[in-house]
């Protein structure tokens, strides 16, 4: 079976760069990719929404279906 | 599934001005989502703050706000729930609005018993004013203006509240970020006046003054701390050295302010 993939939203305007996702993501989905956050290997995202759970500026989305 | 702040956030208003790193909007998150279980109503829900970095935190959520006096946070809110008893009323505000400005209207307010909920985010500094140090700032950590290290014991805002007489007292930390929400509904739940205190951090006044190299290096340390109620009672008190105890460590009942305020009125309409 396919696994379905989420959509990862970074918003540019809100994110202040502090790392947090990035360090905080067990599958090591996002980098930073100059000042903001990016995703780097979607592939690899279980959903587990800490990212979006931790990031304090409201600048990540996870959505799944 | 992706959880819908905007529907609880005033629109245009981000981004918010706290530095980058800092917990405070992971707190004010675990507020909207704990808002979200409880379906409080935006007109019945009025959020108090005083002076700071986080009495910063009404400005941004769309609901009845009341940004005041540094400190005073405790004493505005307290005529919001004596004029309408049934909004809910939350208080935000950080350690050094909390415990050392308005430590008098805390105490007071604790003692009370008034049903409000008050929301310390202790950074241990003062942030906002250029990284004094406050009551909560540990025993010989740097501020801006102790260089050499601070002389003074800290606070314990939990014992500090427990003891003046609050009657639910819980501690959170912004890296379990899962806990707040859930501690804050409970203490919204709670009749009777509720004290959530969450350790928090901030890289920009206090951290790079104590040698934290990063953001998550104080997250971590957050993590490092905490040890749950439960966890802590299998444990020596030689394994706690150090540690902060989290999850909820006071609840109580006891009669409530507006409940006994209202029996006074009806003595005194009886005595005519």
């Amino acid at each position: 079976m396919e696994k379905k993939l989420p959509k990862i939203e970074i918003i540019e305007k809100y994110c202040k760069g502090c790392h947090i996702c990035v360090e905080f993501c067990p599958k090591d989905v996002l980098e930073m990719k100059g000042f903001y956050a990016s995703v780097k290997n979607l592939e690899a995202c279980i959903s587990c929404m800490q990212c979006e759970l931790r990031c304090p500026d409201f600048a990540i989305k996870v959505i799944t279906e | 599934m992706s959880f819908d702040y905007d529907k609880y956030l005033r629109p245009g208003k981000l981004p918010h001005i706290w530095c980058p790193g800092c917990g405070h909007g992971i707190v004010m998150k675990g507020l909207i989502r704990a808002m979200d279980t409880l379906k409080l109503k935006k007109e019945e829900t009025a959020i108090v703050s005083g002076i700071g970095c986080a009495s910063r935190l009404p400005g941004y959520i769309d609901c009845c706000t009341l940004h005041t006096a540094h400190g005073r946070a405790a004493a505005f809110a307290t005529g919001v729930k004596m004029a309408r008893p049934e909004m809910n009323v939350i208080l935000c505000g950080g350690d050094g609005d909390g415990t050392a400005i308005g430590g008098n209207h805390f105490i007071h307010a604790c003692r009370r018993n008034i049903d409000m909920t008050y929301i310390i985010m202790n950074n241990y500094i003062y942030g906002m004013t250029g990284g004094q140090f406050s009551p909560c700032t540990p025993t010989g950590h740097k501020a801006s203006t102790t260089p050499y290290g601070n002389p003074d014991p800290n606070f314990d805002i939990a014992k500090l509240a427990i003891g003046a007489g609050a009657t639910f007292v819980a501690r959170g930390t912004a890296f379990h970020a899962n806990q707040i929400d859930k501690l804050i509904v409970e203490a919204i739940q709670h009749k009777g006046f509720s004290v959530v205190e969450i350790l928090d951090d901030c890289p920009t006044t206090y951290g790079r003054r104590n040698k934290y190299k990063s953001v998550i290096e104080m997250m971590n340390r957050l993590k490092d701390v905490a040890v749950p109620v439960k966890a802590a009672e299998k444990m020596t008190a030689e394994q706690l050295q150090g540690k902060v105890l989290t999850g909820v460590l006071y609840k109580e009942d006891k009669p409530e302010y507006i409940a006994e305020y209202a029996k006074v009125i009806e003595r005194a309409k009886a005595a005519k």
